[in-house]
């Protein structure tokens, strides 16, 4: 059997595995922003504040992911709880950073100028800075898409939903007839999905960036 | 005084109604600014009372603490000692946020939020103390108008669209916008080029004129000072004040070494800036127009017992000056005779302006023209060193006798003092 062939037996589970493995990157990733961008407002006014989120999430991605589910299963169990657990995660660290970074940014003649002219300390953050910052917090959600779209993957490993399957199926398989088509299936598939997702984040960026600072 | 104080502090209430609002007195009272960490205050106890729909304007070098007081008068730097009363209230302790929506505020570089449009930016302020959506959109296009930009043009422009004097000008609108009694402006014109300001600066006179504001402005730029401020405050480190006074006062009596050494080289000059024609002796030419015969033209020159004569145009504007040969040498014809009529200054330009165009002029002499160019006199080097001489010999009057009464005030002050009467119930009215 080719790869075509494959892909046309196999369809129905495929698109399955691509629909659970982009609704799973998706969900996760707006936890992680609220959460992210949430980390950023708080912490973005002071020095060591700011640093201690990002390093405390710079030091969350470099834990390997494998080891990370894996020390998830003892406590949380099998198949989603982990997932979205580990994926929320290794999102943060681009957006908390982007986040920080992006306020922090901000003209500080703006801010003077917010105050100066009457607004409340939440209507500055909402109205002002939140708006001017969010040309690179889409940046950092973007780059957190693109990396959970990989690490979601290894969610297989404790039974999560995916395209991971498909590739652990075949790793687990090799030497078989499908083992091969079964592992570029899978891969493949997450690239097409995280295009789409950029394609997506783009359009977002078209409609909400307003278009006094678009670049 | 305590009447209009109450009327101010109505005003304020209200958010302002409308064109006749006025603004508010403001009265610093030993305002004082701390930093932790630093022996010396950045501002020390700085007293200062500036009337209602004044123009005050602080001056002084870099880190003099300028800036430092007029952030003090919104709060957006909290004083560590002193009060702030605005139109009579005490607006030290009141809510920041509330305080600021009636106090206006420009800064440098505008300030506008690029995100938003013009329109936005002018808005804000309107929606943030409540107006209805009708009654900001009709003050957005009031403003826009009264700052001279065309509404239906600038409305919808984001400000990187703007230049920089145009983003300068919807800076003040949005600082104008709620109708504040009181508007604060921190070095607003620092960053155009020098054309763009001066403009700015004739656009901010002709405002004043119509709004009667209460303005603290704040420039390193002595000139800017002159220009703009009904009195002006020579601040030296840590906001002392080192003389507050009118401009001319301040020209021609500086109080000290340090505000003549900030005045600088050519005060007579600069005072030249602050008077204008109409204020001067416009002697009266003989004229004649282009229509006359020029027969009637030989008699005037000779009868006049001037050398020359000056030649309107059919509406009455300076044409060409004329010299008893120039006619014959032109064989009676106009068109060739005499010499064109280059350079006018209006009655409302600085004597400055005037002088410039006597000394470039071939013989000493300039024509002052009316609203639609026409003739309404000459101005020439004698006139114009009477005037500057009777001019500065007033101000040295004017200032030896305010000195006088200053005296006369603060022995009566300290007399008072003494006797243990006056401090309470003077600080209440």
């Amino acid at each position: 059997m080719n790869f075509w062939e494959y892909l046309g037996s196999r369809h129905q589970q495929l698109l399955a595995d691509a629909f659970q493995h982009a609704s799973a990157v998706f969900q996760c990733m707006v936890v992680a922003t609220v959460v992210g961008v949430v980390i950023g407002v708080v912490t973005y006014r002071s020095d060591w504040a700011g640093n201690l989120a990002t390093i405390t999430t710079a030091t969350l991605l470099t834990i390997p992911s494998l080891a990370m589910i894996g020390l998830l299963i003892p406590v949380v169990g099998l198949g989603v709880p982990p997932t979205v657990i580990a994926l929320t995660l290794y999102g943060l660290l681009p957006i908390v950073r982007n986040s920080i970074v992006g306020l922090r940014g901000v003209d500080p003649s703006l801010v003077d100028a917010a105050t100066g002219i009457g607004m409340s300390r939440l209507a500055r953050l909402v109205r002002v800075e939140l708006p001017l910052a969010w040309p690179p917090i889409l940046t950092g959600i973007r780059v957190s898409t693109q990396m959970l779209m990989g690490i979601a993957a290894i969610a297989a490993y404790a039974s999560g939903p995916g395209l991971g399957n498909e590739i652990f199926r075949g790793i687990a398989s090799l030497g078989s007839k499908n083992a091969l088509n079964q592992v570029l299936a899978g891969t493949l598939g997450i690239i097409v999905l995280a295009l789409l997702f950029d394609a997506a984040y783009v359009l977002i960026g078209r409609l909400t960036i307003p278009r006094g600072i678009r670049v | 005084m305590s009447e209009t104080a109450a009327e101010t502090v109505e005003g304020a209430r209200e958010g302002g109604g409308g064109h006749d609002a006025t603004g508010a007195t403001i009265r610093l009272e030993s305002l004082t600014k701390r930093y932790p960490g630093s022996a010396d205050p950045a501002v020390d106890s700085v007293n200062m009372e500036i009337n209602a729909g004044e123009l005050v304007v602080l001056v002084g070098p870099s880190g003099c603490g300028k800036s430092t007081t007029l952030k003090m008068i919104n709060r957006l730097i909290e004083p560590t000692g002193g009060r702030i009363r605005i139109g009579g209230e005490d607006v030290t302790h009141m809510d920041p946020v509330k305080l600021r929506r009636k106090i206006g505020y420009a800064i440098q570089s505008s300030g506008l939020f690029p995100h938003m449009t013009v329109a936005q930016n002018i808005g804000l302020v309107p929606k943030m103390v409540g107006w209805s959506k009708t009654r900001t959109a009709e003050r957005i296009e009031e403003m826009l108008d009264l700052v001279g930009l065309d509404p239906g043009e600038f409305h919808g422009r984001y400000p990187r669209q703007l230049s920089g004097g145009q983003q300068q000008r919807v800076g003040v609108a949005r600082a104008l916008a709620a109708d504040p009694p009181v508007l604060l402006m921190d070095e607003p014109f620092g960053a155009v080029d020098p054309i763009t300001r001066d403009h700015l600066q004739d656009e901010l006179i002709r405002l004043q004129h119509e709004l009667h504001k209460t303005i603290v402005f704040v420039t390193h730029d002595f000139d800017e000072a002159i220009k703009l401020g009904d009195r002006i405050a020579v601040l030296r480190e840590q906001s002392h004040i080192a003389q507050f006074d009118t401009p001319e006062a301040i020209l021609t009596n500086p109080a000290d070494d340090f505000v003549s050494g900030f005045v600088g080289a050519g005060a007579a000059l600069k005072r030249l800036n602050l008077t204008r024609v109409r204020d001067v002796e416009i002697t009266d030419y003989p004229t004649v127009t282009v229509d006359d015969p020029l027969q009637e033209i030989f008699n005037k020159i000779r009868a006049s017992g001037t050398n020359e004569i000056l030649l309107l145009d059919r509406r009455g504007r300076p044409y060409k000056w004329l010299r008893r040969g120039d006619l014959m040498r032109a064989r009676g014809s106009l068109a060739r005779a005499g010499t064109l009529v280059n350079d006018t200054v209006t009655r409302d330009a600085t004597l400055r302006d005037a002088l410039e165009a006597v000394l470039t002029d071939n013989a000493g002499r300039v024509v002052v023209t009316g609203r639609r160019g026409e003739y309404t006199g000459v101005v020439d080097m004698e006139t114009l060193m009477n005037s500057v001489q009777e001019m500065l010999e007033a101000d040295r009057l004017d200032a030896m006798e305010h000195q006088h009464d200053l005296e006369e005030a603060r022995t009566e002050h300290n007399r008072h003092e003494q006797e243990g009467v006056g401090g309470g119930g003077e600080g209440e009215a």
